[in-house]
């Protein structure tokens, strides 16, 4: 297994003992010239040094995974109640109808109903999703995946975790002040977010909300200048970016996207924020009359604009979308490609059309506000723009689909949450094209099958995705494996459930009924539709039940799993020639990289797979 | 699969006690540090885009628009521009006294550098002072409120220059900038143009136009 050092690069940080490649706290220090095998002095570092504020990126990738399951239970507590009050409106909510609304009987309110779709949304975007994706993967795959010590920057790692933690503070404390966390939805469209008495949820709930969302752009921003260079600057020898794995290609272009769309959200939430606590009008507009209040009248400026919010919002939350979803892409090919023991088809393609969707993801905003008023010449620039991001799609959906094509498929618990994620994918992708059309859009806007729309995307695909990850990647995680019998139960109940949940929403979105709406039989025309929401919301249930499958698997294989060695799936990116897990500083042996990162079935060697730092010569 | 996953050996597979460490570096030729500043800017610039087209979306969108002039003092506020755009050449000054092994001569231009910036940041507080002596509050009206965000976001970043400077000036006391190892000395003065570049930008269209 041991591959002979590699000859200096004779730069002149080796003459001086300095080592651009070693985490910072290291840099010093290191007497011999050229490349050598350092001996720490390996001093156990204390718990609150290994496992709060660790420095390393693998302990911060697991922060980020914990936190971001927890806040999935929550999250997912959230959408239960949406889906309980949208089953069987006004009736006593079971568990904590009780407790929380003693005076109705246990029946939630409106007001609470519109505050559980905010949070519900906040919640999983910004606590859930972004954490898992770059939070944990990113930070665990990166430098493992390129064959790097660590990160460029490991104590701005550390940053950017804590960063987050205000953000979460904020979110959770803004249930309990008064009036109630933020309701005006999670797009936080002014002036029901910008006048405090617009809604109870628009007091310091708002306020709350705006903080939760500034700290976690904090935390993303300090990530994604980290992860960007780490992946320019500190790739293994002979790992150029045409032999990177997809995962991290699709980090690094979520990096990207992070980096030049959410300033522009910080900057508009903070405006929002001077709207309602220093008295500015960013958003306001004038002569503005709410509740039968002027709010020129009440000593704020005005003369804002509320269209201004939504352009800048979605102009940061249009690529959002893409940060959500580009790395799960990244993510499946990988685990397609393992557990198919097939090279990726197109590997080139599948790069490049990562980075035209990405592309296209900074000028197709407008699609969001088809309704909100809009030159139509530009609704149609919008339009072409965003059904254009279809093709790059289409590109990768082929090529996952000839990935699969006559391979020999191993049925893991990852690899069928893999699959999922294509088949879910490719539900929602084409579901995107028909609200792209402004024509299809200006009838389904504000309806359930833009609901169904986004969760096909970000939880049939993404949340499959992120599945079939930890499915993959726990053995290099904890060093055992997750028990694959469990986790085969959990992916045949999710992907039904999520199915029945998510797919029958296209049905009463098509026959209109609106999102957003606490009680929407009270509307003659929708009553008809209450049975199938009582479907949804029963499939909705056993979906958030059927992962205790998921949860016991994953805390009992932690300390239970079968022990696995450095590669359990025969796979060839770096990742799997560390250690399982892997110590301080990643590899116990220096790497060299001559192949791609998907030489399966290759011919130059007996097995049926090549590893990157596998010389044939 | 089951004999794939069977294969943990202690002896190979134990956690690493020691790894290798080597001298390689995949990018373009420039420091990391250096890069990370870079990107660290490229998200700087689109906050301050955010500020600046909330700005000129808004006067555009306004049926009117006072004159700047007769609510700004102008001059004092060119004046404050000469003096920050020559606190760039301070810093210019000072790097390229480092390049030339002169310590002394940088830690005097770092200090020229400092008195620059707070001398601008001084003037700005005696700016918004005198303002808001005169009721020029942020709710007063959208003039008000799009220019204290967008000279506030911009003071607040003159101060964060001034304490990375600062702290910069101390590392030079130390005595850790060298001919050859001036680096971090070069990130703090690649921030400081950015700040004054963007302050240039601003004061055109907050104050001129």
């Amino acid at each position: 297994m041991s591959v002979p050092p590699i000859p200096s690069e004779g730069s002149a940080a080796a003459s001086e003992g300095l080592n651009p490649r070693a985490p910072e706290g290291q840099r010093k220090g290191l007497g011999a010239e050229g490349s050598v095998y350092i001996e720490h002095d390996h001093h156990e570092l204390s718990f609150i040094k290994k496992y709060i504020f660790s420095v390393d990126h693998k302990m911060i990738g697991l922060q980020f995974m914990f936190t971001g399951l927890v806040m999935l239970g929550l999250g997912g507590a959230l959408a239960m109640a949406i889906r309980w009050q949208l089953a069987w409106p006004w009736t006593e909510v079971p568990v904590i109808g009780e407790l929380l609304f003693p005076a109705t009987g246990g029946a939630m309110s409106p007001e609470f109903y519109t505050m559980l779709f905010t949070m519900h949304g906040t919640i999983m975007i910004f606590f859930v999703i972004i954490p898992m994706l770059t939070g944990a993967f990113g930070n665990f795959l990166i430098p493992l995946m390129i064959g790097a010590p660590d990160m460029a920057f490991p104590r701005l790692n550390m940053i950017g975790y804590w960063a987050m933690v205000p953000g979460l503070f904020f979110a959770i404390a803004s249930f309990f002040v008064e009036g109630g966390a933020a309701a005006a939805g999670w797009t936080a469209y002014p002036p029901l977010s910008t006048i405090k008495s617009a809604a109870p949820g628009s007091m310091s709930g708002q306020t709350y909300w705006l903080l939760a969302l500034t700290f976690s752009g904090i935390s993303s921003m300090a990530g994604a200048v980290n992860y960007a260079t780490t992946v320019v600057k500190m790739r293994a020898p002979g790992m150029t970016l045409m032999r990177m794995p997809l995962t991290i290609w699709s980090l690094f272009i979520a990096a990207l996207l992070q980096l030049f769309a959410l300033p522009v959200l910080t900057a508009v939430s903070i405006e929002q924020i001077l709207d309602r606590v220093a008295g500015t009008g960013f958003f306001t507009p004038t002569n503005l009359v709410v509740n039968q209040l002027n709010a020129e009248g009440a000593g704020e400026a005005a003369g804002g604009q509320p269209l201004l919010w939504q352009h800048l919002f979605w102009f940061y939350s249009h690529p959002a979308v893409y940060i959500m979803v580009v790395p799960a892409m990244g993510m499946a090919s990988d685990i397609l490609s393992v557990h198919a023991r097939k090279p990726i088809f197109g590997y080139k393609p599948m790069a490049y059309s990562m980075m035209a969707i990405a592309g296209l993801g900074f000028i197709v905003w407008g699609h969001h506000m088809f309704a909100s008023g809009m030159n139509p010449a530009l609704g149609m620039t919008f339009m072409v723009s965003t059904i254009m991001i279809a093709l790059p799609s289409a590109i990768k959906v082929f090529n996952w689909l000839g990935t699969l094509w006559g391979a020999r498929i191993k049925l893991t618990s990852a690899m069928l949450n893999a699959i999922a994620f294509v088949a879910l994918f490719i539900i929602g992708g084409l579901s995107g094209i028909w609200m792209a059309a402004t024509p299809v859009d200006i009838y389904i806007h504000d309806t359930y099958i833009i609901v169904a729309h986004f969760h096909y995307v970000v939880f049939g695909g993404t949340m499959f995705a992120i599945w079939a990850g930890i499915y993959h990647w726990f053995p290099k995680m904890f060093g055992r494996i997750m028990n694959e019998r469990l986790g085969q139960i959990h992916f045949v109940g999710s992907f039904i459930f999520a199915n029945c949940t998510f797919y029958m929403m296209h049905q009463i979105g098509l026959a209109g009924l609106m999102r957003r709406t606490a009680d929407p039989y009270a509307y003659e025309v929708y009553a008809h539709l209450q049975p199938l929401n009582e479907f949804i919301s029963i499939s909705a249930f056993c979906l958030f039940f059927w992962q205790g499958f998921f949860v016991f698997n994953f805390f009992w294989s932690i300390f239970k799993g079968q022990r696995v060695g450095r590669n359990p799936w025969k796979a060839t990116t770096l990742e799997w020639d560390a250690p399982s897990p892997p110590g301080h500083g990643n590899f116990d042996r220096e790497l060299k990289v001559y192949h791609g990162p998907y030489e399966y079935a290759s011919p130059l060697v007996d097995e049926d797979y090549l590893q990157q730092t596998r010389s044939v010569n | 699969m089951s004999e794939a996953i069977q294969d943990y050996d202690p002896a190979v597979d134990a956690p690493a006690h020691h790894h290798p460490i080597y001298d390689y570096d995949s990018g373009p030729p420039v420091d990391r540090g250096k890069f990370a500043i870079w990107l660290f800017l490229g998200t700087e610039v689109m906050f301050f885009t955010g500020l600046i087209g909330t700005y000129i979306v808004l006067r555009m969108g306004a049926a009117s628009w006072p004159n700047p002039e007769d609510r700004l003092a102008v001059d004092l506020t060119a004046l404050n521009t000469f003096i920050l755009i020559t606190s760039s050449w301070f810093m210019v000054m000072a790097l390229q006294a480092i390049q030339g092994g002169d310590q002394g001569a940088m830690k005097k231009w770092l200090l020229a550098t400092i008195f620059g910036g707070s001398v601008f940041l001084g003037v700005q507080v005696y700016e918004y002072f005198v303002l808001f002596q005169a009721g020029a509050l942020p709710n007063v009206d959208i003039f008000w409120s799009t220019f204290y965000a967008m000279t506030g976001f911009h003071g607040f970043h003159v101060f964060v220059g001034i304490v990375w400077l600062i702290c910069a000036y101390f590392e030079a006391v130390k005595g850790e900038y060298t001919k050859e190892n001036y680096l971090r000395l070069e990130l703090a003065g690649l921030y400081w143009h950015f700040v004054d570049l963007v302050w240039v930008l601003l004061f055109t269209i907050v104050y001129l136009m």
